[in-house]
């Protein structure tokens, strides 16, 4: 606030001079405009008479005070003897009683003292001053910082200012600190305003100051009219509400966006464990890839191509995808290929596969985690109601998500490898005997699924950290969904994924992340009881499954 | 993958104990059980510390902790090896051990804690006035020796009651059990759970009385997991020798068929998987007071998984190959992590995909001709 206020003291130096011109000032006339008695009264008087001083000029309107109050509060005032107040700028001093220089310096000066409670009361006072600035940034400032420390004696100027304003968001601000100071008066008219007032509008600190009515000491209301408390109550409701409403529209937004992060996460593993059936633990690790594909790919923009660094998504995804899905082909070559068919060795061997990657991206980039810095376009967000803020690279990722699905569907239906992919799940041998090369299939498959998950890597780099161990927070997750979804199906996934993050989303606004993640796993593990095969399973007739 | 499959005559009323094991194998335990319960403490206790015959309080620790581990491993051999059933939430059964044995560790430290109060010093910091429910009773070693196994094997019971009526079996049951551990592990690590949060239990002052760095109490638990072990093996043996034993084998070769012979398999693998948790809950509480620390991490996926690959070096299906494998792999650990920390996960990680390409009967299959 103070910085606002010492560069309103700038602009304003000629709208000091114009008010030393023409204000009429019912106290003094002089060039500096303020009333003497106040101007005493902070230099030398108590506490009380100090504040009280404050109020007055706060209320006097005028531009002068701001003036004089900042200089208060930046240590320049100082007296010398018992009536000599002056504004000491370097080496220039001003007489605060009639604005003219003095010099040269009187010998002994001394500091007005400003403490704590002074401090906070000049810093309200200054804030109502600057009320009237016609900078929108700096109106608002100010209203916050009234918000949260107003008292009475700036009330005249709000209500000034609230007949002026124009901007909602500095009206609502202070029409809120405005109830909140009538609230905490005596009269009880006012307080019903106040309360209704409150009931218009749908913020947080509504319904802080709206309990604070309806607020006990034991038994008894602190608040004794039973008028106002049954106002207040309704009120409250009313906020309650508009707050749950907005609430849960946050709450289902995040929930689809945890959702979409989760699908990314799980369509690769739905490829491989889903349809082929390899339960590939270094899933996770092949997210990591990619992520730190990404993460070279915006160095590189960063270091060569300043300019166009806000198109590196273009270059990131697909190159993330090779990446990644190279790294799976010689997987599946080298290792996976060998364990078709002994799915509790596949598990092992690929943990083992996953601790060599992440061993080998810790040597290669550090422990540490690493930036990756988003694109200009996709910082901020819009606001589709108040508290409720959609940030762009959320709003970026479910799009891209269902890009991602989009893509995955019609390869598996409408491409020949589609084609063979489910030949090859549905029955191997046939599909062999019909001229299938299955091994090849196996391995484009496998580089199809490892290829998604480094997208999702690519995605996941976009809000979150990069490290060595971002797989591992996610393999546990994606192994969830595609067990909960069902085996073989990408619809399962896709209800599945969504399902579990708006699931997980209410259930860690109810009960905490912690214990909500605990209670998704438990109810995971109860729902296998029920439905082995997962939510949507394919009908067989073999017994094992 | 069969076991040794060796055609044995039912003994008649009960199992004659010297028919368990051929004769060399018996001189070889009987061999392990003098150095465990003679040389080392001798070595130990007696031998002077510049001696070269001197075994260092150290070695006796590791050798401990190898010990616990090495039972953790017979454990999952039982139920991996013998009845095909792969869990990956084993370090939670073996961490809840660890812990009912922790809380009457903690009970034990009494007003010697930073805060000199009655509660542990992370309930003071939590700034709780009284133990929970939960923690009733836990002053006393006999209570806390029972929690030892009857939580372990009551969450083993329950889970594996509605996992194997479901048939939930292969990999579906190893990834649910890992969900498990983890969202254990997720509620461990709050500070409200009472356990500690992340910090667990450290710090131990004595058990039963006597002071725990004591050499005296290092080496007589030490001899405590010697003996553990010794008698876990033979029990192992026991089990995989009985027609019990026969069933367990043939449900992890041919589940179905087993079930067509008129066989439940439900309570064959409730009793062994039940069985198997409780042991690793006695592995839990040996380990601990050796070590002087548990925390939620012993229940992290990563050390679960871990377990097996123990198991799988050492060889599954049969009962001392799970014992050398925990004792290579952590061996291996001690000495790699100390002499090149950055290169032990490239060595674990080629273990992992080594021994299951080119091992599958681990190192005890080396010998066992085929």
């Amino acid at each position: 606030m103070g910085k606002v206020g010492r560069r309103l003291v700038g602009q304003l130096a000629f709208a000091l001079v114009l008010a030393a011109a023409c204000s009429v000032s019912f106290f003094a006339a002089g060039a500096m405009a303020l009333p003497a008695p106040a101007i005493k009264d902070l230099a030398f008087g108590e506490s009380d008479e100090k504040i009280q001083a404050i109020g007055t000029l706060v209320n006097s309107g005028d531009s002068a005070a701001l003036s004089f109050l900042q200089s208060l509060l930046d240590g320049e005032v100082q007296t010398s003897g018992e009536d000599i107040v002056l504004v000491v700028k370097g080496d220039t001093a001003v007489d605060a009683y009639t604005g003219k220089v003095v010099a040269p310096l009187p010998e002994t000066l001394d500091d007005v003292i400003v403490n704590n409670r002074m401090r906070q009361e000049l810093t309200t006072a200054i804030a109502a001053l600057t009320l009237a600035s016609p900078d929108r940034a700096i109106r608002l400032a100010a209203a916050k910082v009234l918000q949260n420390n107003s008292s009475e004696t700036v009330l005249p100027a709000i209500d000034a200012a609230l007949a002026k304003e124009a901007d909602p968001e500095v009206k609502g601000l202070l029409a809120l600190t405005k109830a909140s100071i009538d609230l905490r008066g005596g009269d009880k008219g006012k307080k019903l305003a106040a309360i209704r007032a409150l009931g218009l509008s749908d913020t947080g600190a509504t319904k802080t100051l709206l309990l604070q009515v309806l607020e006990r000491k034991g038994a008894v209301y602190v608040e004794p009219d039973a008028q106002v408390r049954a106002e207040a109550q309704r009120s409250l409701a009313t906020v309650d509400r508009k707050l749950l409403l907005g609430d849960i529209a946050a709450r289902v937004f995040s929930g689809i966006s945890l959702g979409t992060i989760l699908l990314l996460a799980a369509l690769g593993l739905a490829i491989t464990y889903g349809l082929m059936g390899v339960i590939n633990m270094a899933h996770g690790e092949l997210i990591m890839v990619g992520a730190y594909a990404t993460y070279v790919v915006q160095s590189l923009f960063r270091q060569h191509a300043p300019a166009a660094f806000d198109f590196y998504p273009l270059v990131a995804v697909p190159v993330a995808f090779a990446i990644s899905a190279g790294v799976g082909v010689v997987l599946e070559r080298t290792v996976i290929r060998h364990l078709y068919g002994r799915p509790l060795e596949t598990l092992l061997a690929t943990w083992g596969l996953s601790l060599i990657l992440i061993q080998g991206v810790r040597t290669i980039f550090g422990a540490q985690n690493v930036q990756v810095q988003n694109p200009s376009w996709m910082s901020g967000g819009f606001e589709i109601m108040t508290n409720v803020v959609l940030p762009w690279s959320r709003v970026v990722i479910i799009a891209f998500a269902g890009g991602v699905l989009l893509a995955v569907w019609l390869t598996l239906t409408r491409t020949r490898l589609g084609l063979y992919v489910r030949a090859v799940t549905q029955n191997r041998a046939m599909a062999s005997a019909l001229g299938v090369r299955t091994p090849k299939i196996d391995m484009m498959a496998f580089g199809l699924g490892s290829g998604i998950a480094g997208l999702a890597g690519c995605a996941l780099s976009q809000i979150g950290n990069v490290g060595p161990d971002l797989g591992q927070s996610y393999i546990v997750d994606s192994f969830m969904v595609v067990v909960l979804g069902g085996v073989g199906q990408l619809a399962g996934t896709v209800y599945a994924a969504l399902g579990l993050g708006v699931m997980n989303k209410f259930l860690e606004a109810w009960q905490g992340a912690v214990l909500a993640k605990i209670m998704i796993l438990v109810f995971i593990i109860i729902f296998i009881q029920k439905r082995p095969q997962g939510l949507f399973a394919l009908k067989g007739r073999t017994v094992e499954a | 993958m069969t076991a040794g499959f060796m055609p044995l005559a039912a003994p008649a009323g009960g199992f004659a104990l010297a028919r368990l094991w051929s004769g060399r194998m018996w001189s070889a335990l009987a061999a392990a059980a003098l150095v465990v319960f003679v040389v080392v403490p001798v070595a130990n206790l007696v031998v002077p510390e510049g001696s070269v015959f001197h075994v260092s309080e150290y070695t006796v620790t590791l050798a401990g902790k190898i010990m616990c581990y090495a039972i953790v491993a017979l454990a999952m051999d039982l139920i991996w090896g013998y009845t095909g059933i792969l869990s990956l939430g084993h370090g939670l059964f073996f961490a809840l051990g660890g812990y009912a044995m922790g809380m009457y560790l903690m009970r034990s430290i009494g007003l010697e804690g930073v805060y000199k109060s009655p509660l542990p010093d992370f309930m003071v910091f939590l700034d709780w006035k009284a133990y929970p429910w939960y923690w009733k009773f836990t002053q006393h070693f006999w209570y806390c020796a029972l929690l030892v196994v009857l939580v372990p094997g009551l969450l083993a019971l329950v889970f594996g009651f509605f996992a194997f009526r479901s048939r939930i079996k292969g990999v579906y049951f190893s990834i649910i059990t890992q969900a498990l551990t983890y969202a254990a592990m997720l509620l461990f690590f709050r500070n409200d759970t009472g356990f500690g949060g992340n910090n667990g239990f450290t710090d131990f002052k004595r058990i039963l009385g006597f002071p725990i760095t004591a050499s005296g109490t290092r080496m007589a638990l030490f001899m405590l997991t010697g003996a553990a072990l010794l008698g876990f093996l033979l029990l192992g043996r026991a089990i995989v020798m009985s027609k019990l034993g026969r069933v367990l084998t043939a449900i992890r070769d041919a589940e179905t068929r087993v079930m067509f012979s008129g066989y439940n398999p439900l309570y064959f693998k409730l009793f062994i998987w039940t069985l198997s948790a409780m042991i690793c809950g006695i592995a839990g509480a040996l380990y601990v007071p050796q070590v002087g620390i548990i925390n939620p991490s012993e229940m992290s996926p990563a050390n679960s998984i871990e377990i097996a690959i123990w198991t799988a070096v050492g060889g599954r299906g049969t009962l001392i190959g799970p014992v050398i494998g925990a004792a290579v792999v952590n061996l291996g650990k001690s000495w790699f992590t100390q002499a090149f920390p950055e290169y032990w996960l490239y060595l674990l990680g080629l273990l992992f995909i080594l021994v299951t390409l080119y091992l599958p009967r681990g190192i005890a299959g080396l010998w066992v001709k085929k």
